[in-house]
């Protein structure tokens, strides 16, 4: 069991596919960010997911897939310390990106307001 | 191939001939000479472990977030893949673990909605797809098939 069953979580969307999952994120949140598959968010949840996988940000809250084998997937959000943290986290590593983009002298992406399909993005 | 590690990689139990695959396979695999781990729920573990309780057609049963926990930190591989998924949920776990191993996958997609589900899948893989929720000769007679190719 994963530490997020512990955690003091709000289910938004309940029991659906992968790809609605990852709709609502993006539909639902002010920022959004994406990761591989595995990407580790408190401590001990490795993501499970088809790429990319999106979390979410609404103020302090962190909006995450979560997956369960026989109930398929949920929309969950976490909005305490720790949801800060992860992302701060996030936009660290954004902007990592995009120094790395400008160093490389491409113009950077930015990953709050995609545009195309997200396969697409994926295979940037 | 003999030696080659191959996982197979069970989702929810819900669907009958995914219990009876698994074993079949798995000791097919053995027989051939792999190294079979079988990963799965702990609902499918269980129907596992009770239906070969002295483990002849098993030999490595084990838990499958913590085997994709061990694959996606680098700390454990599989040369091969099977991964066995009759509804979404089952296609996600696959899609993880092929984004995130060097496993050559195979997608045994079952059940009532199979067609629909192989279509969703669009990761790299070989997808073995049988209607069937409680026959599972058709699935069998296809994975012999694959299986066939892979030693050859």
């Amino acid at each position: 069991m994963s530490c997020i069953e512990q955690m003091k979580y709000e289910i938004l969307l309940n029991k659906t596919t992968y790809k609605d999952a990852r709709e609502y994120i993006k539909e639902n949140s002010d920022e959004v960010y994406y990761v591989p598959p595995g990407y580790k968010i408190f401590n001990d949840y490795h993501i499970i997911g088809v790429p990319p996988i999106a979390l979410g940000v609404k103020g302090s809250a962190l909006i995450f897939t979560y997956t369960k084998p026989c109930y398929g997937s949920f929309v969950l959000t976490i909005d305490n310390e720790d949801s800060i943290k992860e992302i701060d986290r996030l936009r660290e590593k954004e902007k990592e990106k995009v120094t790395a983009s400008l160093k490389k002298g491409k113009p950077p992406e930015s990953s709050k307001k995609p545009s195309g399909s997200f396969l697409d993005m994926w295979k940037k | 191939m003999t030696g080659a590690k191959v996982l197979l990689m069970m989702g929810c139990p819900e669907v009958p001939i995914q219990t009876s695959i698994a074993l079949y396979l798995s000791h097919k695999l053995a027989s051939l000479g792999f190294d079979v781990t079988v990963a799965g729920t702990g609902a499918a573990t269980k129907l596992l472990r009770v239906s070969d309780s002295d483990s002849y057609y098993v030999k490595k049963l084990v838990n499958l977030d913590k085997t994709l926990e061990a694959i996606i930190e680098d700390r454990e591989d599989f040369d091969i893949c099977f991964a066995f998924m009759h509804n979404d949920a089952g296609m996600t776990y696959a899609a993880t673990m092929s984004s995130v191993s060097k496993a050559r996958m195979y997608s045994i997609v079952f059940g009532r909605n199979a067609e629909d589900l192989a279509e969703t899948v669009e990761f790299d893989c070989e997808k073995i797809v049988a209607k069937g929720a409680h026959n599972p000769a058709q699935l069998k007679n296809k994975l012999d098939k694959v299986v066939e190719g892979i030693v050859k």
